[in-house]
């Protein structure tokens, strides 16, 4: 069997067995293994082409446990499709890593993967050896590269008109379920960015944007708080529910009698100890308070629990006290209210308290809870974007959504160049990689011809998703590029009237789709580089 | 070469063994099969006539295993069912949040959401665009809510009128529920209780006790506060001008907290010296108590006999063991603090009430407290033949409860018995007439949909709803607005004068997540499970 392995035989014709265990295990290999990676990646990739674009559709993910998740977030889709295939996880992969790198486009890459796969099954049907492929699409994408580059076009940004920013986190929120209320998320995560950009370094700290989400009231009622939201209420019923000018005492240590780290055996042999134990622990209760109240502190935020004891003398010093805070929101908390975390109770002095002109309590419907909004803050660069939404699904899928037009909004702040969505500059990069492919000399031109078309998959898929006929409009759209030599022009899947997409103002970022191409080309090099898989079959038991 | 034959032939899978995708159509049917049977499972259960339903929950070990319930609640049927499609469980989902946003209304959004995927259905048949479908939708609803704010009316300002507003809504509320019969009764009771709370929304002020035995109509709204705990032994059954003192310590073995200490002796009179110092300790504290001035005293945790006997000596009643949450809402009523040391005892405030009493309901005895300091609190004793009466009457009084909170907070109302439907029908209609393209045929659909909803009614009533509604139609489009159904008689009536009234922000909250949740739906195209987790059989109920 072809399948199994070569087989080497002795003079007796017996079967030389040269891998352990040869006869239980899979193998494919040469063309058969290209095949059939193929075929799983463009299965991979056939799933996810209906979610792209602004007419893009969802997909419900069903997880172990029969939770529903319902995204267009290509990254969402795949992490959570449990693939075994092991070129379906390769594709994974490569939208977790667009998703790390520019937090957008997770379809986009993976479809153009698909494509890219897909046409070259064509070529090695015509003969032509995988890495000749390879070697043609690696020459094609630095065409399609340095094509970018040139239609690119710097954005102007300026802090005081938000609009082009706004226009280009729209883009990104468009093919979402929130594109509702697309204009003020699409504020929302401007808004955000803005307060935490470092235009300097032209950075942006993800850290300091906390993306909350609580279920009920609707999308409209999502809000940006500039400050802190932690979902966890004063550790005593009767402790004012608002603080103004607060100044916070950031606590890591229990408010509990001591524990001494290192073993010990505490003996109770009389009277006298028990007295004594009795009252140290009073005392140290007090002292805690008291060192509190030296500090002028007027609110204690601690990461670990209270006593009960401890929670009464706390409400009777009218020291209102948040307990069981964890750990990254402590530390959110430190970083806005310009306080320092502080492990033992005597190294509390006023300079390391933080500050917070109004801290509140905010409750929800009919169930009874609460949450803590920590607002006004000394340093008030952090922020927390609160999303409300009628039902779990929708909250969740709305934070990731943002968090899609958060990074694409940071990519602008870190290089102000764009090239234009709508699969604009697919087709200008297609025309263009045609173009040179006639050039080359070598076998090497079909493939980059076969990457050509493989570009042209996304407005393709962009078209379709939006009903219209695919490749009629592909070709009519192409021909008024070239006619125009207008790389702006796209597919205009909303149906608006015009295919210029400056004027419809679908932008994406030019890193973004820089990373898009050179990923999917790589991967794709990589997968037909492949010539040999090897399963280990069935465990013998 | 065999190559080419086994990859063509051999399916490469790409799922884990025992998840998959289903796609496009196959995805849809599946989607719109699982919205349905949960629409039709609570549609039965809408309106004045509505049915209820039996839930027999799951043989075998749990506790609450073989246990019978009885309810027309959509949020409960809904959450105690477990379906297994995904759609329907987004379809759960929004039944609870209206649960927890406004209350009621739970089974009104789900048989909206799924009438909404009912006519999607033939939309899709006629190939329109899912896309284009929602982009109608939401032109319908944001008419929708607009025609809806015009005539939503705010009587706030009038407090007479208020208050009859508010009983009509408990009324129109109740119609649904077991407690139709003695609807009058209940409205009443819980509008004053609602009225008690000075416009919070926190119901955590009116406590609800039931105890089996009498008639539903024996049930009362209990001015104050009742405690479901016995008063110590040998200690007063009744007490006038209360002073109470609220606690949350040890009082059985106050133990020394350090980490690590142990009692070590060697000698039988080492350990008996050591329990006199206990005991010392205890008495120490009841003595600290006791200088708060207070004659009774109410522990969270529980109090010992010895300490018992003490505060017994000292005339002061001490009630042993409320829960957490029976402390939290004596504080509030009371008017006291919470105290867990008792050092400074010029610093505690606390608790008043005018009469402390011990009163037997049924078998079971509880405490009253009675004249309390703030009036913001009380108690409705439900009484019932059967538990099931009383859990479902729980249920409705919880709903009432909510809705009139709700309304007490945001108080625009607008008109039941469907009238509020079909104006938005009505509207949404126009809309589709006026509107150019194929989303006007989505706009179309979206008012059919919401014209289900009175006919619903009306068919769970027995009458003839085709008649009824066209006739409801007629009169909308005629410009009365007020009209609706009047299922006592079987015809169309003005609501205001027949009464029924409903809050305008749980009939907006119903549009919006109704809307949102089909829209949802309709945009996914495909299913993806994956392997369900195998789970070890829990053994330790064995």
């Amino acid at each position: 069997m072809p399948s199994v392995g070569t087989l080497a035989f002795d003079e007796f014709g017996r079967p030389v067995l040269i891998l352990k265990g040869q006869e239980s295990k899979k193998r494919l290999f040469g063309i058969e293994a290209h095949k059939s990676h193929i075929l799983a990646g463009k299965a991979v990739a056939d799933t996810l082409k209906t979610s792209l674009g602004p007419r893009g559709m969802d997909k419900c993910m069903v997880s172990p446990d029969g939770d529903i998740t319902i995204t267009n977030d290509g990254a969402t889709i795949l992490s959570m499709m449990h693939v075994e295939n092991e070129i379906g996880k390769l594709l994974v992969q490569l939208s977790k890593s667009q998703d790390d790198e520019i937090g957008d486009g997770t379809t986009g890459v993976v479809v153009l993967a698909g494509a890219l796969l897909e046409h070259a099954e064509a070529l090695l049907d015509k003969g032509i050896h995988p890495i000749r492929i390879a070697d043609g699409y690696e020459l094609a994408a630095k065409v399609a590269l340095e094509h970018l580059d040139k239609i690119a076009e710097t954005y102007p940004l300026d802090l005081k008109k938000l609009d082009p920013l706004i226009n280009t986190a729209m883009t990104t929120l468009g093919s979402k379920i929130i594109n509702r209320c697309q204009r003020q998320m699409a504020e929302i995560a401007v808004n955000a960015i803005m307060n935490v950009a470092d235009m300097e370094r032209r950075d942006v700290n993800f850290e300091l944007i906390k993306v909350q989400g609580k279920v009920g009231g609707r999308l409209e009622d999502t809000l940006l708080v500039k400050g802190v939201v932690v979902d966890k209420t004063f550790s005593h019923p009767q402790m004012p529910k608002e603080v103004r000018d607060a100044k916070i005492a950031i606590l890591t240590c229990p408010f509990e009698p001591p524990k001494p780290k290192t073993k010990h055996k505490l003996d109770i042999t009389n009277v006298e100890d028990y007295k004594k134990l009795r009252e140290y622990e009073k005392e140290k209760f007090t002292e805690m308070i008291k060192a509190i109240k030296d500090s002028g502190a007027n609110l204690v935020i601690c990461q670990w629990g209270f006593d009960d004891e401890a929670n009464h003398l706390l409400l009777s010093h009218e020291l209102p006290a948040v307990r069981w805070v964890g750990g990254p929101e402590i530390e959110l908390i430190a970083i806005a209210t310009g306080g320092r975390i502080v492990p033992r109770f005597q190294e509390l002095t006023a300079e390391k308290l933080g500050f917070a002109g109004h801290i509140r309590e905010l409750d929800f419907g009919t169930t009874s809870e609460h949450m803590l909004c920590i607002e006004q803050c000394k340093k008030s660069n952090t922020c927390t974007i609160f999303v409300r939404g009628g039902n779990k699904m929708v909250v969740e899928e709305a934070k990731r959504a943002l968090h899609d037009a958060l990074c694409v909004v940071r990519n602008l702040v870190r290089d102000n160049r764009i090239v234009y969505g709508g699969g604009a500059c697919e087709i200008s990069c297609a025309i263009e990689v045609a173009k040179e492919a006639n050039k080359i000399p070598t076998i090497e031109q079909y493939a980059i011809r076969a990457f050509a078309d493989a570009l042209e998959s996304v407005p393709l898929a962009l078209a379709e998703n939006s009903g219209y006929s695919p490749i009629k409009t592909l070709s009519d759209v192409k021909a008024q590029q070239i006619a125009q030599n207008n790389p702006r022009l796209g597919i205009d899947c909303l149906n608006t009237g015009t295919n210029d997409m400056k004027a419809q103002t679908v932008i994406e970022t030019l890193i973004g789709k820089r990373q898009q191409i050179s990923l999917a080309t790589q991967l794709v090099r990589m997968i037909l580089k492949i010539d040999d898989i090897r399963l280990p079959g069935e465990a013998e038991e | 070469m065999r190559g080419d034959l086994t990859t063509a032939l051999n399916p490469i899978p790409l799922y884990k063994p025992g998840g998959g995708e289903e796609k496009a159509e196959i995805a849809r049917l599946s989607a719109f099969a699982g919205a349905l049977a949960v629409g039709d499972l609570v549609k039965t259960t809408l309106g004045p006539k509505g049915m209820d339903k039996i839930l027999q929950c799951h043989m075998g070990d749990g506790p609450d295993a073989g246990r019978l319930l009885v309810t027309n609640d959509g949020a409960t049927i809904l959450s105690k069912i477990g379906v297994d499609n995904p759609v329907a469980k987004v379809l759960v989902d929004i039944s609870k949040v209206q649960d927890d946003e406004v209350g009621d209304g739970t089974t009104s959004v789900v048989v909206l959401a799924s009438e909404l995927l009912r006519e999607t259905e033939n939309l899709l048949a006629q190939k329109i665009h899912p896309q284009t479908i929602i982009t109608g939708w939401r032109k319908a609803t944001s008419e929708a809510l607009r025609v809806l704010e015009s005539i939503a009316k705010n009587n706030s300002s009038n407090l007479e009128q208020f208050r009859s507003d508010l009983m009509n809504i408990a009324r129109t509320t109740l119609s649904s529920k077991i407690l139709q019969g003695k609807k009058d009764y209940f409205s009443k009771l819980c509008v004053d209780a609602v009225l008690k709370l000075n416009g919070k929304t926190d119901l955590q002020g009116i406590q609800i006790i039931k105890r089996l035995g009498n008639n539903m109509s024996d049930s009362y709204l209990e001015e104050g506060f009742l405690l479901e705990k016995r008063i110590g032994i040998n200690m007063p059954k009744r007490l006038e001008n209360a002073r109470i003192l609220i606690a949350n310590t040890p009082m059985d073995t106050d133990k020394v907290k350090i980490f690590g200490a142990r009692v070590r002796v060697d000698t039988v009179a080492k350990v008996a010296e050591l329990e006199l110092a206990e005991k010392e300790k205890m008495k120490d504290k009841v003595n600290k108590i006791l200088q708060h001035n207070c004659n009774v005293f109410i522990n969270r945790q529980l109090i010992y006999d010895y300490p018992e006997q003490l505060f017994a000596e000292k005339g002061v009643m001490a009630i042993e063991h409320a829960d957490f949450e029976g402390v939290e809402r004596l504080a509030q009523v009371l008017g006291g603090d919470i105290v867990s040391t008792f050092d400074t005892p010029d610093k505690v405030r606390l608790g008043k009430c005018d009469l402390i009493e011990e009163i037997i309901i049924g078998e079971d005895k509880l405490i009253k407290f009675s004249g309390v300091a703030q009036g913001q609190a009380c108690t409705i004793v439900l009484r019932g033949a059967t538990q099931q009466i009383l859990d479902e009457a729980e249920r409705s009084i919880h709903d009432v409860l909510c809705v009139l909170s709700q309304t007490v907070k945001e108080p625009r109302i607008c008109y039941g018995g469907g009238a509020a439907e079909m104006l938005m029908a009505t509207a949404v209609s126009q809309l589709a007439v006026k509107t150019a393209g194929k989303e006007s045929v989505a706009i179309e659909s979206f008012a059919r949909a919401l014209r289900q909803l009175p006919t619903i009614i009306a068919d769970n009533a027995g009458y003839d709803s085709a008649e009824l509604i066209s006739n409801l139609r007629a009169a909308h489009t005629s410009g009365k607005s007020t009209f609706g159904l009047d299922m006592e008689n079987g015809r169309i009536a003005d609501m205001i004068q027949l009464g029924i009234l409903e809050s305008f922000h749980l009939k907006q909250q119903v549009v919006r997540s109704a809307a949102e949740a089909a829209e949802m739906v309709l945009r996914v195209d495909n299913i993806i499970r994956a392997p369900v987790r195998q789970r070890e059989r829990d053994m330790r109920h064995h």
